[in-house]
């Protein structure tokens, strides 16, 4: 055979096996697709071309490999049983940009479904090759790179500590100053989710001096970005009271609340999540986010959203409302109360309510004052109908018992509690008789108000056993009012008198 | 005679003195008893008075002693009661003091009432402040936002215009934007009229170039485009503002395909930037401070 009808062989077995892998790529971005393809068998065919001798089939077939197993599971476990990892992972050093490109986009699509597959990919030194990829000149390497070992991370500590021993955090950090925003936006991503694990995978991240360039990212126009950097910000502060503390002295919080008006509901959830974060540690700390206008920034946000974006919101009220009574008094005249309760009305989902309502038993626990404050919002009835209702959660049910029981505890106003008389059952109507007994002594205006408003009858009727201390109250309560009126409001009494009607004998 | 006389005397003598000897040797023994008695007794007289003698010397100089000893004695405990009761006292009065002043002290700057209802007062005005700051700020931000999506939009329909530049009306045939039923001409008509005609040129390089030379949100970024791995002219650095090419040498080397007259006395802007003849609205730039 001539030499030219021998090239010309191999030159149709390349263009087909070049086609073969482009129409394999350009079918796996459908997702009907993928299933078919598994069941052709197609990563058994697809291995041998990634050990192609020309590069833009070996790119190609890895392009397409990642694309089948990125959102199917089942795919990237035969990814990795059919042992491409290893060959995969040894060209990463050797190969250039876009070989590098593919291979990362491989393993990334594999780690990010479980941490088994994730541990698969490091056993075979998928972490090194990835870390040696972060320090390489072209900036979409270090971006596939970050976004792989981001993924690793996200799954549990031990694989975060793994990709840290690696020494991923200084190139991240050096990423992160680039200039070009895709870049950014994932290595933020990637910190975010190897701090969220412990503390001294936060203070590891911290010592390569992470915050200082966080900070100086939020001011950035990008929404996204701006999403990834409110979220690595919030899960460092989230460790202790020191690195909280770092994060304040970075100076960021009358500029993070201007991110609060941003149109992205992500920014302003994970600016939220931020705040809450830092406001649980101490309570000096969230003093200063008061006074740098914090609350009615929360406030308006919790006007603002629906749904799961409150919830960082509320919790930040209650954490905020818990350390001290000044801080619960600052809540209070910021108009959270309304607020709050307007989300009890709208929201629907349980695990929402169950944190309007700690809350609220929060901001409600500390003084008379407060009580009141919670109480005129009309709250002290829907929180009793959370408790009553069968079909409230148990944990709803429990947190909602509790909030009643410690507002109710401080609440002296008579009107408030009246409503409550008669709809409460036995365990929270003891509370409300006791604060009876404490208030009705000593305000002749709140006796005659008790009184007329029928108080007095609803108290005679309830039924209590001799000696238990609902009868004491009970008793202490009739102990303030004359016998007659006592006598008179008394349950049979219109039987009583008649029977001394018949037995009278008129002169 | 006087010798009978002394010789009876004598016997009278010797037989006194021997009557009284054998008397007195009779009752020696008794008288000796006795005198012994006597004088025990008397002995014992004396000793006793000399005894009592002591006793009574020695009962007055201890009943000296004693009262000496407790008078100091006493005197020593009332100054010590004195003492006490001065230190009572002066405790006394120091807890008064130290009350005053702890509860002055811990009510004018521990839990100072005034400052705190000054610090909730402040924190309302502080938080309307805040609010006010931020609302002006969102505008701000908004306007901005918005002034962007005009200049974007206005970008767009001049390009529209650059393209449909063949469809403008002529002195002898209306164009389909200035249909002679109208009573005046459709804007796109205006705009038609406006567009300054200019030849594409090979040299101005890809992708979206807006007007303000920073590229467009869709800037390719792997793998969302994953436009050909295997075209080698794939662009890498996405924020690299674009320069526009210079004129002279555009026009030169597209002459070949259009002969084009030297360049008219004004600058001519590049092809794919699109300078509109209308300005961003005042608005923009009245509040960028």
């Amino acid at each position: 055979m001539s030499q030219r009808q021998i090239i010309q062989a191999f030159e149709q077995y390349q263009k087909s096996r070049m086609q073969f892998v482009q129409t394999v790529a350009d079918m796996a971005t459908r997702q009907q697709n993928i299933e078919l393809l598994q069941k052709a068998g197609v990563i058994s065919m697809l291995r041998p071309l990634l050990l192609d001798v020309v590069p833009s089939i070996q790119q190609t077939a890895a392009l397409a490999l990642g694309r089948l197993a990125e959102n199917n599971d089942n795919l990237a476990e035969a990814v990795v049983r059919e042992d491409i990892l290893p060959p995969l992972v040894q060209s990463l050093a050797s190969q250039n940009r876009f070989y590098k490109k593919a291979a990362a986009f491989v393993l990334r699509a594999i780690a990010k479904h479980s941490p088994e597959l994730s541990q698969a990919v490091v056993s075979c030194g998928g972490v090194n090759a990835l870390v040696l990829c972060l320090e390489d000149f072209d900036p979409g390497v270090r971006e596939a790179a970050a976004w792989a070992l981001g993924f690793i991370a996200r799954h549990n500590a031990s694989l975060s500590q793994l990709v840290v021993d690696a020494g991923a955090a200084p190139l991240l950090m050096q990423c992160l100053q680039e200039p070009e925003i895709a870049l950014k936006r994932i290595a933020a991503s990637s910190l975010s989710d190897i701090c969220k694990h412990s503390l001294e995978l936060a203070q590891t991240v911290v010592d390569t001096g992470a915050i200082a360039h966080l900070a100086r990212m939020i001011l950035n126009p990008d929404a996204k970005l701006k999403r990834q950097v409110f979220s690595a910000l919030s899960q460092i502060s989230k460790h202790s009271v020191s690195l909280a503390e770092m994060i304040v002295d970075a100076e960021i919080f009358p500029a993070a609340m201007a991110c609060l008006r941003d149109p992205d509901d992500y920014v302003r959830k994970n600016v939220i999540t931020l705040m809450r974060e830092v406001v649980k540690h101490t309570p000096e700390l969230a003093q200063m986010i008061v006074n740098c206008g914090g609350l009615v920034t929360v406030i308006d946000y919790l006007d603002d959203s629906r749904g799961n974006l409150r919830l960082p919101g509320v919790m930040m009220l209650g954490y905020v409302a818990a350390h001290s009574e000044n801080l619960a008094m600052a809540v209070i005249l910021s108009k959270g109360v309304p607020q709050l309760a307007l989300c009890l009305s709208e929201e629907s989902e349980q695990h929402i309510k169950v944190a309007i309502v700690w809350s609220l038993g929060q901001i409600g626990h500390h003084t008379p004052e407060h009580a009141r404050a919670v109480a005129t919002a009309g709250l002290l009835p829907k929180l009793l109908q959370l408790y009553m209702d069968a079909s409230s959660s148990e944990d709803l049910q429990a947190k909602s018992k509790k909030a009643l029981k410690s507002i109710l505890q401080k609440c002296t106003d008579v009107p408030l509690l009246e409503p409550l008389l008669y709809e409460a059952p036995s365990n929270i109507l003891k509370h409300v008789v006791c604060q009876f007994s404490k208030v009705l002594p000593k305000d002749s205006k709140a006796r005659r108000l008790f009184v007329t408003s029928g108080g007095l009858k609803k108290v005679q009727e309830i039924d209590a056993e001799a000696g238990s201390p609902l009868q004491e109250y009970i008793n202490a309560i009739n102990g303030c009012f004359p016998e007659e009126i006592v006598r008179y409001y008394s349950p049979g009494y219109s039987e009583v008198l008649l029977k001394r009607l018949e037995s009278y004998q008129p002169a | 005679m006087a010798e009978r006389l002394i010789k009876t005397q004598l016997e009278h003598l010797k037989r006194e003195y021997f009557c009284r000897n054998s008397q007195a040797e009779e009752s020696a023994e008794k008288e000796n008893q006795v005198a012994t008695r006597i004088q025990s007794w008397y002995r014992a007289c004396r000793v006793r008075a000399y005894i009592s003698h002591l006793h009574k010397k020695a009962v007055i100089i201890q009943k000296i002693w004693r009262g000496f000893t407790a008078r100091a004695r006493v005197r020593q405990m009332v100054k010590a009661a004195y003492f006490i009761m001065k230190m009572n006292f002066y405790d006394e009065m120091a807890v008064r003091i130290q009350r005053r002043w702890r509860g002055f002290f811990v009510r004018k700057y521990i839990h100072s009432f005034y400052a705190r209802k000054s610090y909730m007062e402040g924190l309302v005005i502080k938080n309307e402040l805040v609010r006010r700051q931020l609302d002006e700020l969102e505008d701000l931000q908004k306007r901005e936002r918005d002034c962007v999506e005009m200049v974007k939009q206005q970008t767009a329909k001049l390009y529209q215009a650059h393209r449909l530049h063949h469809l403008i009306s002529t002195k002898q045939c209306p164009g389909v934007f200035n249909s002679p039923f109208r009573t005046a001409p459709h804007e796109i008509e205006l705009l038609l009229r406006r567009v300054k005609y200019q030849p594409p040129t090979k040299l101005v390089p890809r992708g979206r170039v807006s007007l303000l030379g920073i590229p467009g949100p869709s800037a390719p970024s792997f793998p969302e485009t994953h436009g050909s791995p295997w075209n080698k002219s794939t662009r890498n650095c996405t924020s690299r503002p674009t320069l526009p090419p210079i004129n002279k040498k555009k026009q030169q080397l597209s002459s070949d395909r259009t002969r084009q007259p030297s360049p008219p006395p004004q600058a001519t802007p590049d092809p794919r930037q699109f300078r509109p003849p209308i300005s961003c609205p005042p608005a923009l730039h009245h509040h960028q401070v």
